[in-house]
């Protein structure tokens, strides 16, 4: 049964994917990489990776569907039929196919116990010294955030950085000189996230959902180290509860509510708990990022450290999708107010 | 045989389609698109290698033999799938400034309109 649901997946997820292939309208090739998303998510759940499950249905379902419909809404959404096209491409993909099917026979049966992947050192510390250890059920957790809490941290500040990056490149204004004006330019569209002033029902289902969206990213949050969950995942529910209203009641109800400027505080201060915790913990006599110390019962320490940190995560995780879905909507407004000028 | 390695060449035929999309076609959406399609390829690969038959999600249980699947690439891919949102999300930030820039999103004209520039 679980092979048969297996190979059901797996042939939706190939079909799915020549479908956005195949596409002309971009639109339509951001909804099927959605439902791709989605699916990757089941046959994560198939291959009992249930936290990477939940944070691919948030991410690649929900998020990045907002993001490329934002795009699409400032650049259109058809895709320039071309006719004739050269068969290199095809030809250097069957190549690296080619070549990595033939690797694939080398590789161990899926499943096996005896692979490196599972016989490692490391795997018998993770999987079963941890619970000892470090005292958290949820072993991806334990991994994430204390014996790999540094790479987080780098991870945390890639996804900084590109928030930061995002607001810098379409908050600036393109100024033209009047020379250089590019033939064909089609005025700018109007696209303008202002909601829908008289839909009733999204209004009424979104009035209910989004208290019980944000209560579900703060369980996420702070369940994360007993069952799947953690601050990725909880910042990324968060976000998406907040560009819900944002859809539905538009881009200046948000900025009313989470002002910009207070986005941008926080996504710093995310990243600095975290880094706060490491400092902490070097002036109490430890390394960067050992938690032990942070308490006298260094299982307590644990706790405390991988909840503050799980925090800084999360907070970083929601300003950054904030900052990226302020920067992609409130673009429009932005060109406006310059032509004003 | 077919189902020991089903799931490698699913992932093969997955990374072939990215790459083709990226190669050969010419809107930058699409070849954005085709990138996410390589990166979920990538995904499951590192995912099917943590897989142990039997075994069940690392989260602890009651019991004393409960067989777990492998942590650590859970942990790769969990923090490997957000960042990879992120860099999407400054990709087509450079998509929007590239549409106000050269009035398209299709690389041939933009290249077309390049060479006629110089």
């Amino acid at each position: 049964m679980e092979e048969f649901t297996d190979v059901f997946l797996m042939v939706l997820l190939i079909v799915g994917t020549l479908g956005v292939l195949y596409v002309n309208n971009l639109f339509v090739a951001t909804m099927l990489l959605g439902a791709v998303s989605l699916i990757m998510a089941l046959i994560f759940v198939n291959l009992d990776a249930v936290d990477v499950a939940f944070t691919e249905a948030a991410v690649g379902a929900g998020i990045s569907t907002v993001l490329y419909l934002g795009t699409l809404a400032l650049v259109g959404a058809n895709e320039k039929p071309r006719g004739k096209r050269s068969p290199i491409p095809l030809l250097a993909s069957l190549l690296v196919g080619g070549i990595l099917a033939y690797a694939t026979l080398d590789l161990p049966k899926i499943g096996s116990v005896d692979t490196p992947v599972q016989m490692s050192e490391v795997t018998e510390r993770y999987v079963y010294t941890s619970p000892e250890e470090i005292g958290v059920p949820n072993m991806v957790t334990s991994v994430l955030a204390s014996y790999r809490g540094f790479d987080t941290f780098g991870e945390v500040t890639v996804i900084f950085t590109a928030g930061i990056a995002v607001l810098l490149i379409l908050r600036q204004l393109h100024r033209r000189r009047e020379d250089e004006e590019t033939p064909g330019n089609p005025p700018f569209q109007k696209v303008k996230a202002e909601g829908s002033p008289h839909d009733l029902v999204p209004h009424v289902v979104a009035k209910l959902l989004i208290p019980f969206i944000l209560l579900f990213g703060l369980y996420v949050q702070f369940h994360g180290d007993f069952g799947p969950g953690g601050g990725f995942q909880a910042g990324v529910i968060f976000a998406a509860g907040f560009i819900l209203y944002s859809l539905v009641f538009g881009l200046d109800n948000l900025k009313k509510l989470i002002p910009v400027h207070f986005v941008e505080i926080i996504l710093a201060a995310g990243v600095l708990i975290y880094g706060g915790v490491g400092v902490v913990s070097m002036l109490k006599g430890a390394n960067f990022l050992d938690y032990n110390i942070l308490s006298a019962d260094p299982i307590a320490g644990q706790h405390l450290g991988i909840l503050i940190i799980e925090i800084g995560v999360g907070v970083t995780v929601t300003a950054a999708m904030l900052c990226i879905f302020y920067g992609f909507a409130g673009r429009s407004d932005e060109l406006e107010k310059n032509n004003g000028e | 045989m077919f189902f020991e390695h089903y799931n490698y060449w699913i992932f093969v035929i997955l990374l072939m389609i990215g790459l083709y999309t990226v190669m050969s076609r010419s809107n930058l959406i699409k070849k954005m698109i085709g990138l996410s399609l390589f990166q979920t390829a990538v995904f499951l690969f590192y995912i099917t290698l943590g897989k142990i038959e039997g075994g069940t999600a690392p989260i602890l249980m009651e019991g004393e033999d409960v067989l777990y699947s492998n942590p650590l690439p859970h942990v790769l891919i969990l923090t490997a799938i957000v960042v990879g949102v992120a860099t999407t999300a400054l990709g087509l930030a450079l998509i929007v400034r590239i549409k106000e820039t050269f009035g398209t999103i299709e690389e041939d004209d933009i290249l077309r309109m390049e060479d006629e520039q110089k």
